[in-house]
């Protein structure tokens, strides 16, 4: 199929401003999706709040648009249901990771299949420009007038040490290895997280005076690197990007399935 | 009949009820004094191929049980006080995507943290009022397991027919409580499975769209109809929209269709109120105390009844209004600070013959504690 006929035309104009990263995801998640030949009627796609939870409103799936930070909370709900639909639940950093950091990391926990995709901007665009958990120290936001003092996470490390068994970083500018991130994650059975760094230049970018769309991709052209790159040896300050777990771990769900079948034989263990 | 008969308490009565009313999945996160109806789901769920989950909180198992809901199942949480307000975001999104889910507040004695094992009704008013926005919402309680039973199996109809959550409204005492309860046999009370529509795949359905009656069949997820929900204000396709006519419309919809059918929500329980001089009305386990108090009186010749609210939201003003009309003292039995009071003083035409016995100190309310009050009320001192 074309892109094309994932789109809700309907819904269209999408609301993300010029040079935002979140449509080149949008794009790249549809192609990913359309090169697994899975059904769109099989595809249920929950959401939180902010700009990315935006993209479930205008793909032609079963579309959870929820609460803020809570996507991952009702999309367990729906997967334990339907064990059989492929859940995708794209987030926001603040979405995933302040507000709903709780459910991210007890999903992770849980393992269940479930494909997580944080577009990480750095900063809550839909209400303007505060500084979120993925700003960094120094940043600058309108919350942070002076500056921010707060670290930022890594998300990487933070879903490993949650216990995801698929996590992964792409960025915007690297589309080709974005869309395959995305095959492989969505394939995997178990809980998938993919951070994929993705600009703001209205809000972000024009707060911290790093240019424009264009130049906010060429830096993730030139600051990240593949995984185990030498470049990174010798400067430590660049991003890794690729796959760095990708392990068959127990699901929830099939786990879940064994305690049915206790249950109805009487056994405890 | 042997089997049928069983000696429990109220959280487990609750749980035989949301068996027998076709209950699916749950989610829950363990809080005193609900754990046990979590604990219960347990076991039992997984042995008719149902899901349980324990989540990472409260806010999760609401938002994990609306999620479970839209793929066709009868879905439900249990929780209390705290682990109730922190549901209130959810309850709203479901009352907002209209999604039929059963919320279970076995009431403790607040506000915070409270009054952990101690009885409480403080929580009639977070019921209809606890999220934010307009809306309306259907609150049922009960003051003993038969009628917990069936309130229960009521409580998933209500929310079948009407695309709402409804809040079953507990208190510690009747979920602790252990008395008989006799199981219905299956079919013996009536369950109302959920409208789905008849819209073929092809067919642009609208899962936001009501019929002239004011309901909306609903499509699975996963399904042939692939939609959108969401909690913004939103047109016949569930897409966001900020029309004023369209929210306009949004709004009066979810407000009629409960307020609209007062009626046929309202369930009652009456006794001697056709003489009566003195209405006590009552509910939950308080209802309990009251119904000994009226009991004793009737046997002295004292003309008092008792009218016992199963639904408390949306209040049956009319009903209350009717059944009080010809009393000369309406007293409102109840532990808190008079919550439905107010509601009864605002159905009635005379306001001030409505007076209040209650309790707020966590200790459950006794016919003596009831009498007392009514040797003041009546003027006969303490």
């Amino acid at each position: 199929m074309s892109a094309k006929e994932y789109l809700r035309e309907r819904f269209m104009p999408h609301i993300w401003c010029p040079g935002c990263g979140h449509g080149i995801i949008m794009n790249n998640l549809v192609r990913a999706i359309d090169s697994q030949g899975l059904k769109k009627s099989d595809i249920v796609m929950v959401t939180g709040i902010g700009c990315s939870s935006r993209i479930s409103g205008y793909l032609d799936f079963h579309t959870l648009h929820t609460l803020h930070g809570r996507a991952l909370a009702f999309a367990t709900g729906v997967k334990l249901s339907r064990p059989d639909l492929t859940l995708i639940v794209p987030m926001g950093d603040g979405d995933a990771l302040a507000i709903g950091g709780n459910h991210f990391i007890h999903a992770a926990r849980r393992n269940i299949d479930i494909t997580a995709i944080i577009m990480n901007n750095n900063i809550y665009g839909m209400t303007g420009g505060q500084f979120s958990p993925l700003s960094g120290y120094g940043k600058m936001a309108t919350t942070a007038p002076y500056g921010n003092i707060y670290e930022a996470f890594d998300i990487v490390e933070l879903a490993k040490g949650a216990g995801a068994s698929f996590v992964a970083r792409a960025t915007a500018y690297h589309v080709t290895s974005m869309k395959e991130i995305l095959e492989k994650a969505i394939r995997h059975k178990g809980f998938s997280v993919v951070e994929i760094l993705s600009q703001c230049p209205t809000y972000y970018g024009r707060k911290n005076k790093v240019g424009d769309a264009v130049d906010m991709l060429n830096y993730y052209k030139d600051q990240t690197v593949p995984i185990g790159s030498e470049k990174k040896k010798e400067n430590p300050a660049l991003i890794e990007r690729g796959i760095f777990v990708e392990e068959e771990r127990a699901e929830y769900c099939s786990e879940y399935k064994k305690i049915v079948e206790r249950a109805k034989r009487g056994q405890s263990i | 009949m042997g089997d049928r008969l069983l000696f429990v308490q109220g959280n487990e009565a609750c749980v035989e009820a949301a068996l027998y009313a076709g209950l699916d999945f749950f989610a829950g996160y363990p809080i005193t004094p609900s754990t046990e109806i979590a604990e219960l789901l347990s076991m039992r769920l997984p042995q008719k191929g149902g899901k349980f989950i324990q989540m990472e909180d409260e806010i999760a198992s609401m938002c994990a049980i609306i999620g479970a809901s839209l793929t066709g199942l009868k879905s439900m949480t249990a929780t209390s006080g705290p682990g109730f307000s922190l549901k209130q975001e959810a309850i709203g999104y479901a009352i907002m995507a209209e999604v039929p889910c059963v919320v279970v507040n076995v009431m403790r004695g607040g506000p915070s943290t409270g009054l952990p094992t101690k009885v409480s009704q403080g929580d009639v008013m977070q019921a209809r009022w606890g999220t934010h926005g307009d809306h309306s919402i259907i609150t049922l309680t009960a003051s003993n397991l038969q009628d917990l039973f069936a309130i229960t199996v009521e409580a998933f109809n209500l929310s079948e027919t009407y695309r709402t959550p409804v809040i079953l409204l507990l208190d510690e005492v009747v979920g602790h409580m252990r008395e008989k309860l006799i199981l219905p046999e299956p079919g013996e009370i009536p369950l109302v499975q959920r409208l789905r529509t008849s819209v073929k795949e092809g067919t642009d359905y609208h899962p936001y769209l009501p019929r002239e009656d004011g309901r909306l069949p609903m499509s699975d997820f996963g399904g042939v109809h692939r939609y959108n929900v969401t909690g913004l204000m939103h047109d016949m396709w569930g897409f966001p929209t900020d029309n004023p006519a369209v929210a306009y419309g949004l709004i009066r919809h979810l407000v009629d269709k409960i307020e609209g059918h007062v009626q046929e929500v309202t369930r009652i329980k009456e006794y001697f109120l056709d003489d009566a001089e003195t209405v006590l009305v009552s509910y939950g386990s308080s209802a309990r105390s009251a119904l000994h108090v009226v009991e004793n009186r009737r046997a002295r010749g004292e003309r008092m009844g008792l009218l016992e609210l199963q639904t408390l939201w949306p209040f049956p003003a009319d009903t209350v209004r009717e059944r009080c009309t010809q009393a000369k003292s309406v007293v409102v039995v109840e532990m808190n600070m008079g919550q439905i009071l107010q509601e009864v003083r605002k159905a009635l035409d005379d306001p001030e013959k409505v007076f209040l016995a209650n309790r707020i100190d966590g200790t459950f309310i006794s016919p003596t504690d009831i009498r007392n009050i009514l040797r003041v009320i009546q003027g006969k001192g303490v």
